[in-house]
């Protein structure tokens, strides 16, 4: 079978100034994969991750995401992902359904699609009592699986996943991995970032950047062996401590 | 001495239709010199607890002391002692580094230098930026100058509201380091963060959840409190093998671990090698099952589940 490739970048570089936030970080994802982004604060990822999803224009270096390229069809790139994060996902005061109804139009959904995907996905989340509730009222686990399920109701090819599980009870960070496990078994190439380092064992490749350069990329299992270390925590501390620069 | 008492406290938020309940009868005490973790996730309450002991929020029910001072009646003696790092960065943007701490030492009627040595270590790490503006500081520098300013005039407990939340693995271990070279100063912290794994680094640590604490103890004592034998459990299909151990009629309970699962059986069922015959019949390859330990993590979702 061949590999189906849905993330390339090639030397991919952003510079701030004279300061190079990403420097020339080249890697491949492919279709179905969970892909972890790992890196020390400041090591560069949101930069990557901003070029990526379209939103920013590289200084130099190649990409293509979903097959479409960062420069040229950035408009293409954003309809075939799907982008939640930890610090923006969800509009608060409005309610659980006028949330979906609203991303999915953005997202360019027919009202027939999203008449239809609306129960599955209430059903699928349990919240068909809470349909009308504002989302400020949810807890934040709630927020977080809905806020992921809206993310791919329009069934992209990518979703980007920026720190989702930060500060969820550690219950629902375990039901979260289950929504990830889930829709790359249906296809959907998973890109995501965590603090958490037992995280980066449930990805299929990690990434680790420092200081704008990725400077490692395997199996956790490979990881662990190359770097001699017991958990992907070791393989993480060896890897950043040598790092000279720290940022949000 | 206990350096903090809390008693029945009772805090709820909302209307008459919809009560939140952000904390719920809490009780403990802390001892003078204790580095004490309040470990929970967002909406345990841990922000309103220190808004109520910092004496910037009143609580419903309940009574609590700061150093034998009430924190409602004798809030400006209070005031006075503690030092409050709130979990969102509260410090003067358009001031520099040296006047934010500066500003911070003079409100407390002292000097930078009347307590240089409580700091030093701290602040010798950003002094090379202090004429630089507090807003254009990394992440990693606000913390420590946000540090800095909670501990310059000497206080004798500090309240740290998560103050590793959202920050990499390697600066959240240095953190922990400046906490301890702080507690052996004789300073009385009391920190809270969403990270099980940082408990281990407190002397003890209170569990909570959604208003209440249901644990408090070392946190050897708790990981202790684990009842059952923990299995670590692996193959070639992590995902697989967790849907089918959770749906294994002799699982009490299961949950991915980073490599492996953490498997809990139930009682009188035949071990490992039921779940070996069970997980053979549905074809999982490259089975690893041990005994393992429990940590705080495992503790707290059992917790949770019983609760």
């Amino acid at each position: 079978m061949v590999k189906e490739i849905v993330i390339k970048a090639d030397g991919l570089t952003k510079k701030y100034g004279d300061f190079i936030a990403t420097n020339a970080i080249s890697f491949e994802v492919e279709k179905g994969e969970i892909f972890g982004f790992l890196g020390a604060n400041g090591a560069g990822k949101t930069t990557a991750m901003r070029m990526l999803c379209g939103l920013s224009i590289p200084s130099s270096g190649n990409a293509t995401v979903a097959g479409f390229d960062v420069y040229k069809e950035a408009e293409h790139i954003k309809q075939n992902i799907g982008y939640m994060s930890q610090k923006f996902s969800l509009y608060e005061d409005l309610t659980v359904k006028e949330n979906i109804r609203f991303y999915a139009g953005i997202y360019g959904m027919s009202r027939q699609q999203i008449k239809e995907e609306m129960n599955t996905l209430l059903q699928q989340l349990q919240l068909f009592d809470e349909e009308n509730s504002l989302v400020k009222s949810l807890p934040l686990g709630w927020k977080q699986k809905l806020a992921f399920s809206v993310a791919i109701l329009h069934e992209p090819k990518i979703v980007f996943l920026d720190e989702p599980t930060g500060g969820v009870d550690p219950v629902t960070r375990r039901e979260f991995w289950n929504l990830i496990y889930e829709a790359a078994a249906k296809g959907i190439t998973v890109f995501v970032t965590t603090h958490y380092m037992d995280e980066a064992e449930y990805c299929d490749r990690v990434s680790i950047m420092v200081d704008g350069v990725i400077e490692a990329l395997d199996t956790p299992t490979n990881l662990k062996a190359t770097f001699n270390a017991a958990s992907m925590d070791d393989v993480f501390l060896k890897l950043a401590r040598g790092a000279k620069r720290s940022a949000d | 001495m206990n350096a903090v008492t809390v008693n029945n406290i009772v805090k709820t938020y909302g209307t008459k239709k919809e009560i939140v309940k952000a904390l719920d009868d809490i009780s403990f005490e802390v001892q003078q010199g204790e580095l004490f973790g309040i470990i929970g996730p967002d909406g345990a309450g841990k922000t309103s607890l220190f808004r109520i002991l910092t004496t910037l929020l009143l609580a419903e029910g309940g009574t609590a002391t700061v150093d034998d001072f009430d924190v409602v009646k004798d809030f400006k003696q209070i005031r006075n002692r503690v030092g409050y790092m709130p979990g969102k960065f509260s410090l003067y943007q358009d001031l520099t580094v040296e006047e934010n701490l500066e500003f911070f030492a003079t409100i407390f009627n002292t000097s930078i230098d009347q307590n240089y040595e409580l700091v030093k270590d701290i602040y010798v790490q950003i002094e090379p930026f202090k004429k630089r503006r507090a807003g254009n500081l990394s992440g990693g520098m606000k913390q420590k100058l946000a540090l800095c300013c909670a501990l310059i005039h000497k206080p004798s407990v500090l309240f740290l509201d998560e103050p590793t939340t959202g920050v990499d693995a390697v600066s959240r271990k240095e953190f922990w380091d400046m906490l301890k070279n702080l507690k052996k100063q004789g300073i009385t912290i009391l920190v809270s963060t969403p990270y099980m794994d940082e408990a281990a680094m407190c002397d003890r640590v209170a569990l909570m959840q959604l208003g209440k604490i249901m644990s408090i103890d070392t946190p050897e004592n708790i990981v202790q409190e684990f009842n059952g034998q923990l299995w670590a459990v692996r193959s070639s299909d992590m995902y697989r093998l967790l849907t089918d151990l959770k749906t294994f009629p002799n699982t009490e309970s299961c949950n991915s671990f980073g490599e492996y699962h953490h498997l809990l059986l139930k009682n009188n069922c035949g071990g490992e090698k039921e779940v070996l015959e069970y997980l053979h019949e549905r074809q999982h390859k490259n089975i690893d099952i041990k005994q393992t330990q429990p940590n705080i993590e495992d503790r707290f979702m059992q917790l949770m589940n019983t609760n």
